[in-house]
């Protein structure tokens, strides 16, 4: 794998949803958690942490979405072609449950306070997200698209039948609760919030082990579905060993109660090796068999204006996103809850 | 392959995604300005009153921006799920501004937190206001970028075709195309006047309601001049459109003005109707003033529908949206004008109940031209998706079941719809302005 522009290209769209996969994660868990303590009573120790973290940085957690999708269509046009036609069901859904969720943080938390049904919906859209953005992975295994007098279909049946498919959603929601569960830990814990950190980091360390087995559990199924990406994952094992140890690495503080911040950022370092682990071994294909990164790629004006406005637009963003973190989720103040309300 | 019915609810499903969206769109670029302004005069003239207007207005920003970025995300994906093969040609082309957008709405997402979240953090309130700065241009900056895009979709331009391949692109030229300088300043000010026409009204219906208090009447005022000095723009720049329709797309001109034929010395035509065999009924005609719109001479010759091969012909009935869109805006300048006059030289009629009214309407009136403008931009464009280059029918989703994503997304709207006017009324009138001034009163004395 040589550095070329469709590898800048790929890298970049990569990061950003990576960026997603671990924020969002933290969002729709977050969702659930503070539904689950609704209806269990809890509300009181959960509720407040999760709408001061939450409500400030809801629409920077969108953009990372946007920002994914409209740079793939930029840099790989072709995937608007495939992806679009056969994701109109599944990725409509997710936009209406992105809906429910994002009306949901204005309606609620700048509007008037409490309603249970919407909690609960809102809740419930944060598990049932993942689940529906994970089949666009599922989709790309190959299998499930095939090509219908010049159309690509998607086959419904294939796809709801297929144990990969199910392992894929049930990682997703491992996932979403064990990295959510952990990052509240943390964040509660800053807080000084004893009853919350003692809630979230039994939660945290409830969804690890499903999460790995999950995991593990999918890596499993391509042995037989697809073979080749199989190979290609045997062939960068290492990257996935040192994932594997980060998350005894987080398991293993968060246990002991030891440093929640190192905890998270372990998990991070595992997320990302994995991710990018995954993401090296799809390496060239974006869709089995039918579209690599290289017969998708832009024409080389468009492709290198792209990663000019992206360096730029870096150059702008870095630092306000750096401001907004030290204003909201590293200022203490803000953190326990102590400066003025708008 | 075409599928007739996917290409039919496609179009149904995106027209009513944009006509909702754009609405909270429209809000989103023009509100922080006004915000801005009023936080501005409130620092330089030290009066509370303006300081509270650009508070509140930020509170119901929240919730506009936040069906915004909701129907932004929606009609940002629909664009691949039902016009693939569109967006499979546009982004080796337009990319690089639909990118850009994104970067602007970032900036613009991360400054709305931190200021929404800072009211009382900084000692000197200029440092607050600098605050919004970013959030102001990213939201007319978003603006720009996205209708490059559709600016391109009119005038298409930058690359060349080649034996049925896309070659030659050259990004810039087509973010710079010949539609743009019009369409992104018309869009632009039309959002800063709605915005602008819609506050004032929410000023001008408390008054209604029986509150006298000078918060409102301040309100009022600073937007009425804003408005006016904004529709005023849009004329000017309404004016050089019609000049770049006829020179780059002369059939939707002719088919929005009715100019069947060809001619020199072109009469406008205003209002009217349509018979079976299209002739032109009760149409009030001003003699050379098409002539006048489309070269600024009364002589020029304007192309008409003539020249056009029947199936490239834009829908007629794009006139009627044409009238909407101008009417109301030529009533805005007037109502604006005469508030503004009326109230340096004290005249009594502008604090009437009939003429408040008046200017309540305008702010739903300001909504409808912004959605009479939209179908116009939109259906004038047709048969074509990409003008010359590609037809709508050609660029829709070959995938069945769209018409039912048409029942989820009804619902949906319908669902931010009601719940944004239900939170932000109940925000407002839980709160009123009244009580929050003598609670902050309170809080100074304490």
């Amino acid at each position: 794998m040589t550095m070329n522009l469709e590898v800048i290209g790929i890298t970049v769209l990569w990061t950003f949803l990576f960026g997603y996969v671990i924020i969002a994660s933290i969002d729709f868990g977050a969702g659930f958690f503070n539904a689950f303590s609704e209806f269990t009573n809890k509300q009181h120790i959960l509720t407040k942490i999760i709408q001061r973290y939450l409500s400030p940085v809801w629409e920077v957690t969108n953009v990372f979405l946007v920002f994914f999708f409209v740079g793939i269509i930029g840099f790989f046009p072709k995937t608007a072609f495939y992806y679009g036609t056969v994701l109109l069901i599944p990725v409509s859904i997710a936009v209406v449950l992105l809906g429910i969720r994002g009306s949901y943080y204005a309606f609620e938390t700048y509007g008037t306070k409490g309603h249970k049904g919407y909690a609960f919906m809102y809740g419930v859209a944060g598990l049932f997200l993942p689940a529906a953005l994970s089949i666009v992975l599922t989709i790309s295994e190959g299998g499930f698209v095939a090509i219908v007098s010049g159309q690509p279909t998607l086959d419904y049946w294939a796809l709801f039948t297929s144990p990969l498919s199910w392992s894929i959603v049930a990682l997703s929601l491992t996932a979403v609760l064990y990295i959510s569960a952990v990052f509240l830990t943390w964040y509660a814990n800053k807080a000084e919030d004893v009853d919350a950190t003692n809630l979230l980091r039994k939660y945290a360390l409830t969804w690890a082990f499903p999460m790995i087995i999950t995991a593990g559990g999918i890596i499993y199924q391509l042995s037989s579905h697809n073979p080749a990406h199989y190979e290609r994952i045997l062939g960068i094992w290492w990257m996935f060993a040192i994932s594997t140890l980060f998350f005894l690495g987080t398991v293993w503080l968060i246990w002991k109660r030891k440093n929640y911040g190192l905890a998270f950022g372990l998990l991070v370092g595992q997320f990302a090796f994995a991710f990018y682990g995954y993401g090296i071994s799809h390496y060239p294909y974006l869709l089995y068999p039918y579209l690599t990164i290289y017969d998708s790629f832009t024409n080389e004006a468009m492709a290198i204006s792209l990663i000019v406005a992206f360096i730029l637009g870096l150059l702008l963003l870095i630092p306000s996103l750096y401001l907004l973190l030290r204003l909201f989720l590293f200022s203490k103040d803000y953190v326990r809850g102590k400066t003025d309300h708008y | 392959m075409i599928n007739e019915d996917a290409v039919f609810a496609s179009r149904v499903l995106t027209e009513l995604t944009l006509s909702f969206h754009i609405i909270y769109a429209t809000l989103g670029v023009g509100v922080p300005v006004m915000i801005m302004i009023a936080h501005w005069v409130g620092i330089k003239k030290k009066d509370e009153h303006y300081i509270l207007l650009a508070r509140r207005w930020t509170r119901g920003f929240v919730i506009t921006v936040a069906v915004g970025v909701v129907t932004g995300t929606a009609i940002g994906l629909q664009l691949s799920l039902l016009w693939p093969n569109f967006m499979e040609l546009a982004g080796k082309v337009i990319a690089l501004p639909l990118f850009m957008e994104t970067f602007a709405f970032f900036f613009e997402a991360i400054f709305l937190g931190i200021y929404l979240y800072t009211w009382d953090r900084f000692k000197d309130q200029r440092k607050h206001l600098l605050l919004l700065i970013p959030v102001a241009i990213g939201a007319s900056f978003s603006a720009v970028f996205i209708t490059m895009v559709n600016a391109f979709m009119n005038a298409p331009q930058g690359f060349d075709i080649v034996n049925g391949e896309l070659v030659n692109v050259n990004p810039l030229v087509a973010m710079f195309n010949p539609a743009m300088p019009t369409k992104v300043a018309h869009v632009v000010a039309t959002a800063y006047m709605t915005s602008a026409f819609v506050l004032a009204a929410i000023g001008a219906f408390r008054l209604l309601r029986g509150s006298q208090h000078m918060y409102h009447k301040k309100a009022l005022y600073l937007m009425m001049k804003i408005g006016f000095v904004f529709s005023i723009a849009t004329l000017l720049i309404g004016d050089l459109s019609g000049k770049y329709l006829a020179a780059y797309q002369p059939e939707k001109l002719a088919a929005a003005e009715w100019h069947f034929e060809t001619e020199d010395y072109a009469p406008l035509i205003l209002l009217g109707w349509l018979d079976e065999e299209d002739n032109v009924k009760y149409a009030i005609e001003i003699p050379y003033a098409l002539s006048m719109l489309a070269h600024a001479w009364p002589s020029a010759e304007v192309i008409g529908l003539d020249q056009f091969p029947k199936d490239e012909i834009p829908p007629l009935y794009i006139h009627y949206l044409f009238n909407i869109m101008v009417g109301i805006g030529m009533l805005m300048i007037v109502v604006s004008f005469m508030y503004w006059i009326g109230v340096r030289r004290h005249w009594r009629f502008i604090h009437t109940r009939a003429f408040r009214w008046l200017i309540v309407a305008g702010g739903p009136l300001s909504i409808i031209a912004i959605e009479t403008g939209w179908w116009l931009a939109e259906v004038g464009r047709q048969p074509w998706i990409l003008r010359g280059i590609m037809k709508t029918a050609e660029a829709a989703t070959t995938s069945d079941h769209v018409d039912i994503m048409i029942y989820l997304f009804s619902g949906l709207y319908l669902i931010l719809g009601i719940g944004s006017v239900v939170v932000l009324s109940r925000m407002f009138r839980n709160n009123p302005i009244e009580r929050e001034l003598e609670e902050r009163k309170g809080a100074v004395h304490l």
